[in-house]
């Protein structure tokens, strides 16, 4: 019994990768959750359209501005500019402030704050409502502090893009992204793995078949499940959740298209490094499951991350592919507000092809 | 090397080297193959067999020297060798979870034979290796003797000229071995030339002629007989051991 325990130990501890599995995960998965998905508001950005310019009004601006939660990310000077401050989709909160709001409050003890918010992410819509509101209240009771019955400063509130709060509006891009990558990169790595371990790869490579069209014609059944795949998740969206499809259904699908190629790339690369197909399925597993679930903002705001996560989820593909499905399916934008995301997107592609490729080479010489 | 000789030599290698690093796993390697000769290419584990074959069939390439396969040139003729050449592996590379004649379409098919040649092809080598019973089960269901003859007939359904083996006959039982023997025989009778690696010495007496690497060179090249007779052996066996001990 003794050695049987001392023999299991000696081997747990060779393996590298019972020992990532033993305890890398469990500290990874700890310092995630704990440190970087707070489900709190810090420093979100805020328009605000003052139409007044009065005492009362510039005392409320300075005070949701000294809050931690906010941050001014354009003042807006008149109504024309709204839509433009929401397209460029930084701002998640607009606040307007109406005419004669020191007057109002001062002679008719009540005036109105009016507060736009983008609800695609409909958590943090309301999370950033119900700190606003808060806000409010506390000025109320700087400038009267004997307390009415009625409120004098009324928030009227508009979710923007998603009226209903729904969380389909948030579910459904984040899980469009996660199958895509997990159909396309795993599937391919694990195919190709395979080929890899079968020793088929090899008789391939004998054979006259040039290595492009291998990869070409392993991958590209894969491009088809995954697309159809996604479209079958858009079609249930649209039909069971009433998800809505605001924007140009032929650049959300050209943008899937692309996506799928990464993850394919992306999955080519995986098989490069991996040499057996539980190789390719550990590294798919951990390398882009829980990081495109976590670190994509899908759930958890990126923007209450440390620093340093806040870069890393930089590196996340998933992330940037999010942001387009939400542009286009919720907010239907156009490419000129997506096109940054999408040469990121295309980057990455070529960057895992060309190190694929590089790989490919090295092994040969 | 002159023409005449390249047309009558299978696998020409000249002064090969391959390194890895300061490791020199090639070290210098100079031997022909003839047109239809089965030659055995021995060696322990890590001389440097893998190596060169890998080179031979273009999966890996030489840091220095000449080799001709089928007379093309490895740096310039690649494809061409590619069409000229079969390959086996230890591992028989067949796809488990496709069936027989699902097999020989796909590596048939890579290698550009028309449809009804491949119906030709498979109809050929069920009745030949008398796999009649499996046509409708996948390749994972098959025995391993039947596996590996039916690996080594999809290595030739374009009919190369030439066809490497890397340890074709690993892990099974002698019986089987000597069946699968049988089939070598009759493909070199056919005229193919047979570039055989492995670990039976057995095997080596059925070679029409032997080399014997170590730590990277072909210390012995030579007929099975002339070389027990060399080095004063009952067996090949005996030859090998005496020179993997230096």
């Amino acid at each position: 019994m003794r050695i049987f325990i001392i023999k299991e130990f000696l081997q747990i501890f060779r393996d590298k990768r019972s020992l990532i599995i033993l305890f890398g995960i469990p500290i990874v998965q700890v310092l995630l959750f704990g440190f970087a998905l707070k489900n709190e508001i810090q420093d979100i950005p805020i328009a605000i359209l003052d139409k007044s310019k009065d005492v009362y009004s510039q005392q409320l601006i300075n005070k949701i501005i000294s809050s931690d939660y906010f941050v001014l990310e354009e003042d807006l000077q008149e109504e024309k500019a709204i839509e433009e401050a929401f397209r460029k989709g930084k701002i998640k909160q607009l606040i307007i402030i109406e005419n004669d709001f020191s007057e109002k409050l001062e002679k008719k003890n009540r005036a109105v704050v009016q507060l736009i918010l983008d609800a695609s992410n409909p958590n943090t819509a309301s999370m950033i409502n119900s700190y606003t509101s808060a806000i409010l209240r506390d000025f109320e009771h700087e400038i009267n502090p004997i307390p009415t019955r009625v409120p004098m400063v009324i928030p009227e509130t508009q979710m923007r893009y998603n009226p209903e709060l729904r969380s389909v509006f948030m579910f459904v891009p984040g899980v469009i992204t996660i199958i895509l990558m997990l159909v396309s990169a795993m599937m391919t790595s694990i195919s190709i793995a395979r080929e890899k371990e079968l020793g088929t790869m090899e008789v391939l490579l004998v054979s006259p078949v040039k290595p492009i069209q291998i990869i070409v014609g392993k991958v590209l059944p894969y491009v088809l499940l995954s697309f159809s795949s996604a479209v079958i998740i858009l079609i249930m969206a649209y039909t069971a959740f009433q998800m809505p499809m605001v924007g140009n259904l032929v650049l959300l699908l050209a943008e899937s298209l692309l996506f799928i190629v990464m993850a394919l790339a992306l999955g080519i690369f995986i098989s490069t490094v991996a040499n057996s197909q539980q190789t390719a399925m550990l590294l798919s597993m951990f390398a882009l499951l829980l990081p495109s679930i976590l670190l994509t903002g899908f759930i958890f705001p990126i923007k209450n991350m440390p620093e340093i996560l806040q870069y890393v989820s930089q590196l996340m593909p998933p992330k940037w592919f999010v942001i387009i499905i939400k542009n286009i399916m919720i907010k239907g934008n156009g490419i000129e507000s997506i096109w940054k995301e999408t040469l990121i997107i295309l980057g990455f592609t070529v960057f895992f092809i060309g190190l694929s490729v590089k790989k490919f080479k090295t092994r040969l010489e | 090397m002159t023409n005449n000789q390249t047309n009558t030599k299978a696998v020409v290698v000249k002064d090969l080297v391959k390194k890895f690093g300061d490791f020199v796993a090639n070290d210098h390697l100079s031997f022909a193959v003839d047109k239809g000769e089965i030659f055995g290419f021995l060696g322990a584990n890590g001389a440097g067999k893998t190596t060169a074959i890998k080179i031979l069939c273009g999966l890996s390439h030489p840091t220095s020297g000449d080799v001709k396969i089928a007379g093309y040139d490895i740096y310039k003729q690649r494809d061409l060798i590619k069409k000229n050449i079969g390959y086996m592996s230890q591992k028989f590379s067949l796809y488990d979870d496709l069936s027989i004649a699902e097999n020989i379409r796909f590596y048939g098919g890579i290698y550009g034979l028309s449809r009804k040649k491949i119906k030709e092809k498979t109809e050929e080598y069920i009745e030949k290796l008398g796999l009649q019973a499996y046509t409708k089960s996948m390749v994972k269901e098959l025995p391993l003797g039947f596996k590996q003859k039916l690996a080594f007939s999809v290595a030739i359904v374009h009919d190369p000229p030439i066809v490497f083996l890397d340890e074709p006959t690993g892990g099974v039982d002698p019986i089987t071995r000597r069946q699968f023997w049988e089939l070598i025989y009759k493909e070199a009778a056919n005229g193919k030339t047979i570039f055989v690696t492995t670990h039976y010495m057995d095997e080596a007496e059925y070679c029409d002629r032997v080399s014997i690497m170590v730590d990277g060179r072909i210390e012995a090249l030579d007929e099975p007989k002339k070389l027990k007779e060399t080095y004063g052996a009952q067996s090949m066996e005996e030859v090998f051991i005496q020179l993997a001990r230096g």
